[in-house]
This record gives C-alpha cells, structure tokens and sequence, in this order.
C-alpha cells in the first residue's frame, strides 16, 4: 500500500501516546485496585500475590519462557479469527478447528510415528492444517452460498469437534494404561523445544505466520483485495474481485492457522492427545484478536499480557489457594480496560 | 445584493445571512456569503460541484458552524447551533440523502421526527393531518405505507410532508430533483410553487440550469466559495448563468453522429431471451433482447426501479441469468463471473457509487486499482505497482480535465467527486463495452459535459454503450440507438433519429401500454 499519508504520523502518534498513557495507567491501576479486593476478601495479602505473579513470570527467564509457552497457541488462534476479519467475516469456531486440526495431526504422529522427525513434522502439520481447513470450509462454503451466517455456524460447529476427537481417543487411540489420551508420541512426532525450555517451534511459526500476514494485508495484491472486500463487498464484487472464492478460501485459511495451533499443542507442549486438551484456547484467540483490532503487532501484545494473566492463574492456584477460576475475573477486568481504550489504538479496528 | 422581492407583500426577509465564511482543511467553502429569503420565493443557489452550496445551507441549518458572519431570522440576530434549534426556528431541510426509516410506515417515521410526540402517539391522527396537507399540495402518499416499499419519488413527498407538518417557513432543499424522474420532477415544481403561494420560502440547491430557470424567483450562483452573481428569474438567460458559475463560455463538443453503417465483427453485447429472478426489492427481468455493437450507444429510457439496475448487473454477471444468453464480443459468457466480464473489456458506471463502484476507507488510488488488481500485480501478486496506478490516473484526470487528490479516503469525497472518479477509472483501460447507469448523476455541468464526451470518445473509438438514463434529452442528444424499459421487459427499441420523445414517454410510464402476457 502506498504509506505517504502516514509520513507525518510519527510526530503525532507519540502526542496521542502522550495524551493516553496517563489514562491507561489510571486504568492498569483499577484493575490491580480491584483484583486487590477480591485477593483481600479470598483472604490473601494483595501486595504479596502481586509480587509473586510478576516475579515468576516476568522475573526470571524460567518465568519469561512460560508465558512464550502459553502464548504459542494464542497468536495462531488470534491470526484465525483477524483473518477472515479483515473480509468482514467472523470466525468463532477457532476451538473447534484447534481440535480438529490435533485430531488429524495425531493420526498422522500415531501412524506414521516411525518416519524421523524432518519427514513426519512438515506431514504432522500439513495434517493439522488440514484438518482445521476442512472444519473451517463447512461454515465457509455455507456462507458463501448465502445459507448460513458463518458465525452461528462456526460456533455451532465448536462442540462437535471435540466429540470426534473424544471418539478416536477413547474408541481407538488411547493407550493401554488411559481411556482418555493417546500413548505418549513418538520423539520423532515432538516439535522441536528451543535453548532447552519448553518453548516450542509453534512460537516461530505463529509469530512468522503474523508477519506473513501483516505483508499480505500491507503490499500484495490479495491484501488490497481483501480490504476492498471487506470495507464494502458489494463494490468489490462488482468491481470483478472473486467474493465467493475469497470468503471461502479465507475460512478455510483461518481453519488451517487454528488447525496449527491444535497440531502445535499436541506435538509440541502435550505430546499426547487428551481427549479434552484445550481449555477454551481457541475462544481467547478470539478475545486477543478482537482486543488488538486484528493489527498482528497488536495480537502480539495482546498475546503476551493475556498469557501473562494465564501463567499466573496457574501460580495463584498453587501458591494462595486460589481457584483457578479468580483469574477469569482478572481477565475480565483487564478486558473492561482495553474495551475504554483510548480512540487512536482504534484506527486499525471495525471501520 | 437586489434589494425586496418582485411584489412580495412582506419586505423582510425571513431568513439573512451576513458575511457568512466557513472554512475547512485546505478549502475556503464558503468565503463571506451574504444572502436575503423573502417569504414566498423560491431563492436558488446554484453552483457546480464543490461551489460551496451544501456547505452553505448546512452552516445555516446548524449542521456545520460557521467561522463568521451573522444570520438573522426575521430580522432579528440569531443563533442555530444544532439542526433541533433549526426546527424550533422554523427551518426545514431535506437532505440529498433521504433520511426516512425503512422499515417503519410512512406515519411512524413522520411521529418520530416531531418534537412534542406523546408517550401514546395517535397514530390516526397524524395520518389524518397527513392526507390533509397532501391534498392541498398535492403530495399523495399512503400513510400506512411502509416506506421501504415507496419509489423514490414517493420517499421524497413523505419527507417533505414530513416536514411540512411541522409548519416550517423556510425549506431547504438540497438538489431534490436529483433522484426523480422526469415527470415527477415536473410535478415536484408544482408542489414548490404551491408551498410558496402559501408564503413559504424556499432555498433550492440545484446545478441544473434548465430547474433554475424554470422555478426560482432569483438565482444567487457560487463559485469556488464565493457569490459570483445574483439575479432575478426575469433577467436570467442560460448563457448568462454559465458564464457566471464557470467564469467562462462552455462550448459543447459536436457529438459526431454515426452513420449506422454496420460494423464488422460480431456485436459487443447480445443478449437473448434474457430473464431473470428478482429477490427482494428487485425488478425481475423478462425476456430481455438487446445487441449493442461497437461503435453505438444505446441509450435505456425508463423510470428507475423498471429493470435498468438488474439489466446492468445481468450483464455484468452480479444477476444470474435464469434463462436466454448473453454472448459479449461473439462469445457465450451466460454464466461467467463478473472478474472475468470485467477482464473482457466490460467496464460499468453503476447507478450510486458510494455503494455499488467504491470502498469508502481505501484511498482514491486504490480504489482506482481495485477493478484492476491482476493489471497491476507485481512478483505474481506480492506487490502492486502504485507507480504505474498513479501514471494511470493522472492520464484518467487529465483526459476528463479535473483533479482528486490521489491519497486521500474516498469516503471523504464529495457526491460528484466521486462521481468523477468512478468515470474516469471505468473510462480507462480502453473497455469494449461500457454500462453506464446515470452517468451524470450529481455531475456539475461541466463534470457531465467532459464525461460524456469522454463518452463519445470511447464510441468513436469502437466501444459499445449502454447509457442507461432518465434524461430525455441525455438520451436524445448521445445515443444512436434507445431501447424503453417498464416493469422488466424492453416495449420499445427505435433508432434514435426516428423516435419521437412523446412516444418514449409514454412507454417509459407505461400508461397506455397494455402488455398481454401470454399465458
């Protein structure tokens, strides 16, 4: 895209960032304010809870790498919903796709599980892709006929996709010791872990996917076209640009990048596949690309203070006897934060 | 400024505006415009596109603040800053866009806009009021009509009784004519002179000089944001409009009229036995004959909402064809889609381009690119070249004779801007076959002049032309050839030299033409 317009928005994003960073900071502050009162009321001494959460997460590189870990499946859950997004298109069904996407991709690690591991991954996430497209291409094909809105059906499609995956692992897959997950997979079947902790290579492929992305939208010819579509599909479709196919071709791309996310778990931070693996990965890849506006450098942020909030729901639960379920409340503040964010992070959003 | 009226009784104007100015970023709209409303006149203020006429009526209706000047309501100073206060004092304006709800009647969109509506509105009441004052005006709509199933001739009388009944004594009217067809348009004019017999006033925006000089009392022209003239219907003559908004003498192009020799190669368009479904709103098309050749234009009377929007998107391919075929340059293209009639040389000027021609958030410059993504991809489509877009369309403005702004969005365009740049991205690219729905809707005089020369020029050029219009005498002047829609079916395909304006007339209306569908 030609970007002469935005020459001089160097000067004046740093006077909005200016003109906003006190109000956002007023808000950081609420939010730690009443997470605080409901730490007091549960019993727990508020300023030493803080002091855990971010000295285990953000303080030490064991804590650092956790969160990249937890963030891994939440960039690629979030590029499934931007996409189609920017068509105007909204993709609930990133949980079902993820487990569809883990399902087929098992199949592959279980039956192919001798091939060493640079001929089984790259088929391991073929299949995750695929799996996740095929899922993604019914609400997509719907739509595109006109029949259905793609996003009743896309989140009527989200809890079949777990009773398929609940089928093969407890008809056919688990192993001899569980019912309810396979055996555990073969190292060959395991994404790479990078400098020795539990990230995986899913982080790579999601952050690479959003740069991708990002040069789509910006130069190619597909990036005008989806922006045309999306801003006003009549137009684009009688300007000649092929709506269907893209409606189409976009969810089953959405449905492949959740389908990924899916493979990237099982194969790389599970290792196996638990009949109920994901809890509800694939709704707060929703919830962080609607945050960020669908921009990619946003799902990132978005992503990383989301898995911040995840990581230490898990230490609040160990540490202060906490259930797990309190951080919900703290994401949900955090949500009513961004909601009142301030207009000039909104440019990129809904027009 | 001309002071009173011609015998009006009242000798102070109902509404004065001193020294108005209004300046937006880059643009002074309105640079110190003063003006006088008598009661029972019809003031019109003309001007071509971007004169500064909608900026104008929109500073006096409290839509836009002015940044100086005085406005005084009978005489006495006085301030309108928010349409509500408008109405309070008396003013009303009807937009270029109707403002009507759809899906609610006629009555309840009319309860809804007045000021003091009970908690229980009366709802027979109000509809009584409404028949009433559409008697004596002469605007008959059926209250208890949805409005989504009004014309829009009907939307407009509904507005204005909408307006009428909340007893204004000044309206605006910004360019009502442009959506009405020619007989409505006729009859639009006696509503106004009524409203004025009745000692209303009324600011009419128009930039079509043959309104002028048909209704107003006096004629104040723009230009560039400035009065370039004011004079009174008596002393008023086309040439000297003219001159006053464009500062110059236009001269009119001959159009070089074909002899109808037949060309060689086969037909630009031919359709046969073309039908379609119509869902919704949409006019069902029924066996639709038509061959445009190289070379012609073939003019489409009709009065919108016969079939002319279902015709052009048939042909484009946004319709299917449920029966018959359409064949484009000699080959069969019944079911292909519109990229690939776009990419045979198929352009279209589709009838209201904010929403059928262009995206409002892309800029100028890729909304000239947007019909031509495959001309312009580079490396297999991971880049575009903008330099060569940018080449394109200054050839594009140049050839039309006007500029845009290449970076700014094109929803920030003014109507006829965009008007202007959906024509001259359809016109480039040398098409072969050209629709073109309304080509100089919202088109200042000279805008429209350089389109449908350009027009021409493409004919000339061996392009075959659909122009579609309501304009008589557009279709009179340009096309070679002019077929008549009413109700989806063509009843009516003369050369134009034989036609006779009457008979097209009353085809277009359908009134006497009895259709026996044969069963």
């Amino acid at each position: 895209m030609s970007n002469r317009p935005s020459q001089r928005g160097a000067a004046s994003l740093w006077a909005g960032l200016a003109r906003v960073a006190p109000r956002y900071g007023a808000m950081i502050l609420l939010v730690f304010v009443l997470f605080g009162l409901i730490l007091l009321i549960s019993g727990n001494d508020p300023i030493h809870s803080y002091r855990d959460i971010f000295v285990s997460t953000l303080g030490s590189t064991y804590g650092l790498s956790e969160v990249a870990v937890a963030m891994t499946p939440l960039l690629l859950t979030a590029l499934a919903v931007a996409l189609p997004s920017r068509i105007g298109l909204i993709n609930v069904g990133g949980e079902g796709q993820l487990y569809m996407g883990a399902c087929l991709a098992t199949w592959g690690a279980l039956t192919f599980g001798a091939l060493p591991g640079w001929l089984l991954l790259p088929i391991m996430v073929l299949l995750g892709m695929i799996g996740g497209a095929a899922w993604a291409w019914i609400p997509g094909e719907l739509r595109a006929r006109g029949i259905v809105s793609e996003t009743i059906s896309t989140l009527l499609l989200n809890p079949v996709a777990p009773m398929i995956v609940a089928f093969f692992v407890f008809g056919y897959w688990h192993s001899p010791m569980d019912t309810n997950k396979t055996s555990i997979f073969s190292s060959s079947a395991r994404l790479p872990t990078l400098f020795g902790t539990r990230i995986s290579l899913g982080l790579i492929l999601g952050l690479g996917l959003l740069a991708v992305f990002w040069f789509v939208m910006r130069s190619t010819r597909w990036g005008l076209e989806m922006r045309a579509i999306g801003w006003n599909h009549q137009a684009a479709t009688l300007n000649g640009i092929p709506t269907r196919r893209y409606v189409v071709g976009v969810m089953c791309l959405a449905g492949a990048v959740a389908g990924l996310a899916g493979m990237a778990l099982v194969s790389g931070y599970y290792g196996v596949l638990l009949a109920n693996f994901s809890r509800g990965i694939g709704f707060m890849g929703f919830l962080v690309s609607w945050l960020a506006g669908g921009s990619p450098l946003g799902i990132v942020v978005t992503s990383f203070v989301v898995a911040i909030i995840l990581t230490s729901g898990n230490l609040l639960q160990l540490t202060r006897d906490l259930p797990y379920s309190s951080i919900n409340i703290l994401l949900a503040m955090t949500l009513f934060v961004v909601l009142a964010r301030p207009s000039f992070t909104r440019k990129r959003g809904a027009p | 400024m001309i002071p009173g009226g011609e015998g009006t009784a009242s000798p102070r104007p109902v509404l004065s505006v001193r020294a108005f100015t209004k300046r937006f970023p880059g643009v002074l709209a309105n640079d110190s415009i003063s003006l006088d409303v008598m009661p029972g006149e019809v003031h019109a203020l003309l001007g071509e596109n971007g004169a500064g006429k909608s900026t104008l009526v929109k500073c006096i209706y409290g839509f836009y603040r002015r940044d100086a000047g005085e406005l005084l309501i009978d005489g006495v100073p006085t301030e309108i800053r928010s349409p509500q206060e408008a109405r309070s004092q008396g003013i009303g304006m009807v937009f270029q866009t109707l403002t009507l709800i759809p899906a609610l009647s006629v009555v309840e969109n009319v309860a809804l806009f007045l000021a003091d509506l009970p908690a229980l509105p009366n709802l027979e009441e109000i509809a009584a009021e409404l028949e009433s004052l559409g008697d004596r005006y002469n605007l008959k709509v059926d209250p208890w009509a949805q409005v989504r199933d009004l014309s829009i001739g009907q939307q407009q009388k509904a507005e204005l009784l909408k307006l009428l009944l909340s007893r204004p004594r000044l309206l605006i009217l910004d360019e009502p004519t442009r959506v009405l067809a020619p007989q409505e348009i006729e009859g639009f004019f006696r509503v106004l002179e009524r409203l004025v017999d009745d000692g209303l006033a009324v600011i009419l925006i128009t930039h079509k000089l043959n309104e002028v000089l048909e209704c107003a009392d006096r004629i104040m022209v723009l230009r560039q944001g400035r009065v370039a003239g004011e004079v009174a219907r008596a002393d008023a003559t086309e040439t000297g409009l003219v001159r006053l908004m464009f500062d110059r003498d236009l001269t009119r192009s001959p159009v070089s009229r074909h002899a109808t020799e037949e060309p060689d190669g086969p037909p630009a368009l031919e359709l046969q036995q073309a039908c379609s479904r119509g869902e919704g709103a949409e006019t069902s098309l029924e066996r639709i004959d038509l061959i445009v050749r190289p070379g012609e234009i073939v003019g489409v009377a009709g009065v919108s909402g016969n079939g002319q929007r279902e015709l052009g998107d048939l042909i484009l391919g946004g319709v299917t064809c449920t029966k018959g075929t359409k064949r484009l340059f000699g080959r069969d293209f019944t079911r292909h889609s519109i990229g690939d009639v776009r990419r045979a040389g198929v352009s279209y000027i589709p009838e209201n381009p904010l929403v059928m021609a262009i995206t409002p958030y892309l800029t100028v410059l890729q909304n000239m690119a947007i019909t031509q993504t495959r001309r312009y991809a580079r490396r297999g489509g991971l880049s575009i070249d903008w330099q060569a877009v940018e080449s394109d369309t200054e050839l594009a403005w140049q050839r039309l004779g006007f500029q845009i702004a290449p970076y700014l969005p094109a929803g920030s365009l003014s109507g006829g801007n965009l008007q202007r740049m959906v024509v001259a991205r359809e016109l480039s690219h040398d098409p072969r076959l050209i629709i073109a729905s309304y080509l100089t809707r919202g088109l200042d005089v000279q805008s429209a002049h350089a389109a449908r020369a350009a027009l021409v020029q493409a004919r000339d050029q061996g392009a075959g032309i659909l122009l579609i219009s309501e304009d008589l005498e557009e279709l009179f002047e340009y096309s070679d050839r002019m077929v008549v829609m009413h109700a989806g079916r063509i009843v009516g395909d003369f050369k134009t030299a034989e036609a006779d304006i009457y008979e097209v007339g009353r085809l277009m209306t359908g009134s006497e033409f009895a259709y026996v569908e044969p069963s």
